[in-house]
């Protein structure tokens, strides 16, 4: 910490990183001066000007690569911790249970509601099951998903990196298994500080397994989204599921072991693209989470406040807001990419307000423009103003109309499908009656989960007669009933003939059902003929 | 380094590029990105000692896996050929007339016999199996068979062949007629021959010189015989053309086409599925109904 009564800079702290402020805080000294980043330039700012007899800082770093300093944050209670809670209990859950829920699909289809069978190429998600062709469902949730992404940060910030990301909530799971393991802050650090002895190894032993476990858990749980759950567990267990599976928990279980048991802030901060584009998707009425620097500054210990009444603001130098900080950063410096928007710090902060009797909120989501309006002495709107604007409107707009499309196609998609394409070489060909006949491949798809008789018919081309690879010649008429089996596409070789003197011309193929529900489909093509 | 400048909220220096006001700081990076780094230049290592990759004259390094593309591809290609091993061995104990029974053989049969034939057939009676009116190939994607379009009929001649130094060989000839008929004679059976398939109008001399010299091989009635390899006139396909000019060139000097007998070339699987490809293009006769509707032929053609 740039602490100007200090000989030199911490060890191998860079200023302002603030990760060993609990040091600063048992020596009863808080001489922090909260350097907020030209980015909330606020009239308040001014307070935070250096003393004159400061020297000026010339620390620069001497190294070109710094050791990643563990993170231990403390434990904390409140409504946003809460939340979390919350959050992290539904999307767990989500993720764990999905897999496990039936759906009766008859002997034709797997019983799972939700499976991507990759093997056949078919996307099942309860009611609905999605075939290859109709993939702009997949590519108009991940559009949904991206401008969904969009409206949340517009609205609220970062609130998909606190809450909702996998990164966030696994981080969130190992930094709870740590707390329960090792105990709360400053009994891990004393831990990660001790040498290593056999206490130690099995301490750590054991908590790395707990982490590979619950690794194991996350890759183990995505590749039932793939396979017929029972049985691939069974399987799984028995070795006898695929390599690929193995794979797949494999390489997931280290990313997850990594990730979420090593890495976790880094990836917020050097590995996601995200928090480089959020910016772009946020403005002065976006929601945050802000420490109001008028408000707190110039900090000041509860002791020095009582002896000069009046010259303090409400921060106490505490640093609670640093120790629960999952990512380790000092809110107090200002917006920050490190900032993932959990809200935490709001908690500790609201809970010192309470115990030194100042109203809550000196750290708070809170946009740009309310806080240069509190600082110039106004009042802040409240915060559901934020999230009602032309901008998020616009993204809930688009966000609607694509939702509503997709529901549209939804329902009137048709469960049969015929395509068409009629052979090139030769074009047509002389029966020896004289007649001139085409032939073509027809693919007749049947979505359902049940057989289907269907009606081929032709639909113009005066005389001409159908048949297949499957009805002889002799059997040649203008339409056929024809047995498509549940949930496949059949391939059928047709044969169309005209009689002698057809001209050149276009007809049309037509599919229909007279089942429980009717559909049809039909398709144009050509019929060749010879020129003379 | 005299003027460093250094950032004030975050003292940290500046690294002196500045773009639209906002300016770069010298942060110092994660060491994990060096370990990372260093963990690339070690996996890149192993892989040149492990795979082939440094270029030397003739060819690179070979690397201590032993690994090729050639190679990998050459195992891929038994693997390949195993899996067929069996389908072929299945194809080669069912009766030809059976293979539809199994949609999965009939499957491999269709698929084997299509690559066959692009191979061995197609220089004659095209890629898409038309034939060529000019030069005499049949077309075989229609329904006149001038030897039999049933399965084994079709079997047979993909195996001996027509017109070939081969015992079991479709052996048939015209003669020619050069000298036979003077030009209105000529004229008139010309005439009568069209109007077999309603070309023309019927011609009595033609009639009398076709039944005297042609109804023997080509029937009564212009029906053919597919014995001889006779072919059918009363119908619209012509092999060498229904015009007068062709229909007069080919009784006055007849051409008369050969196709290899592909048993010492092709083993008895590729001509089973050759066979069941050639059916499959749209002409292809039942085999049921063959023996009622010629049963002479049947017992003629295979002694
Ligand atoms: S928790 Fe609140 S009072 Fe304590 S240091 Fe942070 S901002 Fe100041
Ligand atoms: S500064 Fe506050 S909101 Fe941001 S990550 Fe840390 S605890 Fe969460």
């Amino acid at each position: 910490m740039s602490n100007p009564d200090a000989p030199g800079p911490g060890p191998g702290g860079k200023p302002g990183d603030g990760r060993d402020w609990s040091v600063v805080v048992e020596d009863g000294i808080a001489k922090t001066n909260a350097p907020v980043s030209s980015a909330v330039a606020s009239p308040g700012a001014a307070t935070r000007r250096h003393e004159p007899h400061e020297p000026p800082r010339t620390h620069l770093p001497e190294k070109l690569y710094e050791k990643r300093k563990q993170v231990h944050n403390k434990r904390i209670d409140g409504p946003f911790r809460r939340f979390k809670w919350l959050v992290m209990l539904v999307t767990l859950g989500i993720y764990y249970l999905t897999p496990w829920i039936r759906w009766d699909r008859g002997p034709y289809a797997p019983d799972q509601a939700v499976l991507v069978d990759l093997a056949n190429r078919r996307f099942f998600m309860f009611g609905i099951e999605i075939w290859p062709h109709e993939f702009y469902f997949v590519a108009g949730l991940l559009i949904m998903a991206g401008i969904g992404l969009f409206l949340v940060t517009s609205a609220v910030g970062r609130a998909w990196c606190g809450y909702a990301c996998p990164q966030t909530v696994w981080t969130d799971l190992y930094q709870h298994i740590d707390r329960l393991i090792d105990g709360d802050r400053n009994a891990r650090a004393r831990l990660d500080k001790a040498p290593w002895g056999p206490a130690k190894i099995a301490r750590r032993g054991f908590k790395w397994l707990i982490y590979l476990l619950i690794a194991f858990a996350t890759g183990g749980a995505w590749i039932l989204y793939f396979a017929d759950a029972p049985t691939l567990f069974r399987d799984f267990f028995t070795l006898q599921a695929d390599p690929i599976a193995y794979a797949t928990v494999a390489i997931l279980t280290a990313t997850t072991f990594t990730l979420g048991g090593f890495m976790r802030e880094q990836v917020c901060i050097y590995m996601c693209p995200w928090p480089r584009i959020q910016t772009a998707m946020m403005d002065e009425h976006s929601l945050m989470v802000t420490y109001k620097d008028w408000r707190g500054e110039p900090r000041g210990s509860v002791k020095k406040a009582q002896k000069n009444p009046g010259r303090y603001g409400d921060c106490i130098d505490c640093t609670e807001c640093v120790q629960v900080c999952p990512t380790g950063i000092d809110i107090r410096e200002g917006p920050q990419i490190g900032c993932i928007t959990c809200a935490l710090c709001i908690d500790a902060c609201d809970r010192v307000m309470k115990d030194i009797g100042r109203p809550r909120g000196l750290i708070d989501y809170a946009t740009l423009e309310d806080c240069e309006r509190e600082a110039a002495g106004g009042h802040a709107r409240p915060a559901w103003k934020a999230l009602l604007r032309p901008r998020t409107l616009v993204y809930l707009g688009v966000w609607s109309a694509i939702g509503l499309a997709l529901l549209f196609a939804l329902g009137t998609r048709t469960r049969l499908d015929l395509t068409v394409s009629p052979d090139r070489n030769p074009p047509f060909m002389l029966l020896s009656d004289g007649s001139v006949r085409n032939s073509y491949t027809l693919k007749l798809r049947n979505m359902t989960q049940t057989p289907r008789t269907m009606e081929l018919a032709i639909e113009g081309l005066e005389g001409g007669r159908i048949w297949t690879d499957t009805i002889p010649l002799t059997e040649a008429a203008r339409r056929h009933t024809l047995e498509v089996p549940a949930d496949e596409t059949r391939t059928v070789r047709a044969y169309v003939a005209a009689p002698a003197g057809t001209r050149q011309q276009d007809f049309a193929f037509t599919l229909t059902t007279s089942d429980r529900q009717p559909e049809a489909d039909r398709s144009e093509t050509r019929f060749d003929a010879p020129e003379d | 380094m005299a003027n460093k400048r250094i950032d004030e909220p975050t003292g940290t220096e500046y690294v002196g590029h500045e773009w639209d006001g906002i300016e770069e700081l010298n942060t110092p990076l994660p060491r994990w990105w060096l370990w990372t780094f260093y963990a690339t230049v070690v996996w890149a290592i192993g892989y040149v000692i492990a795979y082939p990759a440094l270029p030397m004259i003739s060819k690179a390094t070979e690397g201590l896996l032993g690994w090729s593309s050639r190679g990998q591809l050459a195992e891929e290609i038994s693997l390949a050929d195993q899996a067929r091993l069996s389908v072929n061995e299945r194809i080669a104990v069912t009766d030809i007339e059976k293979l539809s029974a199994d949609p999965e053989l009939l499957q491999s049969a269709l698929g084997g016999g299509a690559a066959a034939f692009k191979v061995n057939c197609v220089q004659c009676h095209g890629s898409g199996a038309a034939g060529n009116q000019e030069l005499g190939y049949p077309n075989l994607n229609d329904d006149d068979w001038i030897w039999g379009g049933d399965l084994t009929a079709i079997e047979y001649t993909v195996t001996h062949g027509i017109r070939q130094p081969d015992a079991d060989e479709r052996q048939g000839a015209m003669p020619a007629f050069e000298g036979m008929f003077d030009r209105d004679q000529l004229a008139s059976l010309v005439q009568h021959v069209q109007s077999l398939s309603g070309r023309a109008d019927p011609d009595p001399i033609g009639a009398q010189a076709y039944a005297d010299n042609c109804a023997i091989c080509h029937g009564p009635v212009g029906e053919g015989d597919r014995t001889l390899g006779a072919p059918r006139l009363n119908d619209a396909i012509w092999l060498r053309g229904g015009s007068a000019d062709a229909i007069r060139a080919q009784i006055l000097n007849p051409k008369m086409g050969a196709m290899p007998g592909w048993k010492d070339r092709l083993d008895p699987v590729t001509i089973k599925m050759l066979t069941v490809y050639v059916h499959s293009l749209g002409g292809g006769e039942d085999f049921v109904e063959l023996p009622e509707e010629e049963p002479a032929a049947e017992v003629d053609e295979q002694p």
